[in-house]
């Protein structure tokens, strides 16, 4: 490969490593700030500002990570940019897709799909580390949410019980304090973990094109370009998500919250001590709906929690048949041709779900509107959400896009009133207090 | 390698109830005990106010020992997210 190509090469990976950070970012807002948001405790645009500083902060604490996110799951010797690219491209397109439909999934998943799948392409089965994906990647990510699920809902009902007979404005505003806390600390865990991996990745495409010595630490732009972008991302908010998160699953008060944030932040700071990487996404998912169950006279919304499991297990094929897909484009097309056009691709796939999300725009302002998901889904996405609820696989013909979706995927459109009071709203209007 | 790493995986759920549901539980600890007693009323009554599961109910203020033993509770909440935070700068993950 010349030198031209070698370099464009290399400026298309750095940016679309950022674009994916930057992604990273919006997607995994509501993990930290939904349940804040939802019970008011920090007004939704004060509660995106915290998080992106906090995320930056995180960023630029730690540097221990920084390896490559692939470790142990692919054969080393076979990554190279073209592969990177490829992989990006996957977990990309991943993220937003389920960002446009308001499903949170994990944006590391999202990266190691699109790996794994360009790799496939590129080598063949040979390249993957099989063991490392199911050991390191697939067992976890089931036994995530139910860890969390665990601990929140132990942790819900103690606080629920030990609160028992507490003024109700007492308690609120206690809780709302412990929630900015607790939730905080989920956002600053999240910048030191996650804007290592686009740290690692941009790393990763230095060293392979020579760029940098193989011995090399992180550059210090590199550094502070991820943190950024996340930082950026995170600030613009992924409402669609937070709002999932935080009234779709379970309504939610500041005393959930409280329990639902800090179980996250010690499961995942836990998992980090032990050496027992989990994704923040399904832990914090996992807590909230942990909030529901443990919290005395609770609904959650399973049939929900069921469509978001689905499409965590979707994850890593969707996106590795993104991946494969634009490795064997830029393969066909070959050179910087075929980069520049995967690059073209992404975004215009990127640009056509923006414009799909303008549709039945979520933003600070709707975010919290009463939940009302399961009468309007199916009208949300007519291109993407399909009536077969039974079509929660993707779809054999592959494009970038064309990943179906099981119906009913989509988040509540906001703005229909339901006439969802509350059994304690009745009781206070029935008191008088 | 083994699929599941089970030690490591008890170690996270073990730290992770004690961390993850303790401390919640101390912070409603210290907020029950900063609140003060709690005596039922009428509606009617003065100072009633609506409680978290919708008794009505008068509070009477809090005894020094109760506001001890919650200045006592949130301590150890805020010493433990300050060990947290300085575990993330560390780079323990």
């Amino acid at each position: 490969m010349d030198t031209v190509t070698e370099t464009l090469l290399l400026v298309l990976v750095v940016v679309t490593a950022l674009a994916f950070d930057f992604t990273n970012g919006f997607h995994d807002t509501g993990n930290a700030m939904a349940t804040s948001i939802a019970t008011r405790a920090l007004k939704p645009k004060t509660a995106v500002a915290l998080s992106a500083v906090l995320n930056m902060v995180g960023a630029f604490l730690s540097l221990a990570v920084a390896a490559t996110i692939a470790k142990g799951l692919v054969d080393a010797n076979v990554i190279t940019l073209e592969v990177i690219l490829a992989g990006l491209v996957g977990g990309i397109t991943w993220n937003l897709i389920t960002w446009l439909l308001g499903l949170p999934s994990s944006s590391s998943h999202a990266l190691i799909g699109g790996v794994v799948g360009s790799v496939l392409a590129a080598v063949g089965t040979s390249g993957v580390l099989w063991t490392g994906v199911i050991a390191k990647v697939l067992l976890p990510a089931l036994f995530a949410p139910v860890v969390a699920i665990g601990v929140a809902s132990v942790g819900t009902w103690a606080v629920a019980r030990l609160t028992r007979g507490v003024p109700e404005g007492t308690s609120t505003r206690a809780f709302r304090w412990g929630q900015v806390g607790s939730a905080s600390l989920v956002s600053l865990a999240h910048g030191t973990n996650d804007a290592q991996k686009s740290m690692g990745i941009i790393l990763l495409a230095l060293i392979a094109a020579g760029a940098v010595p193989a011995d090399s630490g992180v550059p210090f732009w590199v550094i502070l370009a991820c943190a950024s972008f996340m930082a950026l991302g995170t600030y613009l908010g992924g409402w669609r998500i937070i709002r999932t998160l935080g009234k779709g699953l379970v309504e939610i008060d500041t005393r959930q919250g409280m329990a639902a944030e800090t179980s996250s932040a010690a499961v995942i700071l836990m998992s980090g001590l032990f050496g027992y990487s989990l994704s923040t996404t399904h832990v914090a998912t996992g807590s909230i709906l942990g909030s529901g169950v443990g919290m005395p006279g609770a609904t959650v919304r399973w049939g929900l929690a069921g469509r978001m499991l689905a499409a965590w297990g979707l994850t890593l094929p969707a996106a590795g048949i993104v991946g494969a897909a634009c490795y064997g484009l830029q393969h066909l097309i070959g050179g910087a041709a075929g980069t520049v056009v995967v690059f073209g691709v992404l975004v215009a796939t990127s640009a056509a779900i923006w414009v799909a999300s303008r549709r039945k725009p979520v933003d600070a302002n709707n975010v919290n509107d009463e939940w009302d998901g399961d009468q309007v889904a199916a009208g949300t996405l007519p291109e993407t959400a399909s009536d077969d609820a039974t079509a929660a696989r993707p779809v054999q013909a592959s494009g970038p896009v064309t990943v179906s979706v099981p119906s009913g995927g989509a988040p509540g459109v906001p703005g229909t009133h339901g006439a969802a009071s509350t059994a304690r709203r009745r009781r206070r209007q029935r008191a008088g207090v | 390698m083994p699929f599941i790493e089970l030690d490591s995986l008890l170690k996270v759920v073990v730290a992770g109830l004690v961390l993850g549901a303790g401390l919640p539980a101390l912070f409603a600890l210290g907020v029950r005990l900063a609140a003060g007693r709690t005596v039922p009323v009428g509606v009617e009554a003065d100072g009633a106010r609506l409680t978290t599961d919708g008794a009505i109910v008068r509070v009477e203020r809090p005894t020094r020992w109760r506001r001890a033993g919650a200045v006592l509770c949130f301590a150890v909440v805020v010493l433990a997210v300050a060990a947290g935070i300085t575990f993330v700068a560390s780079g323990g993950h």
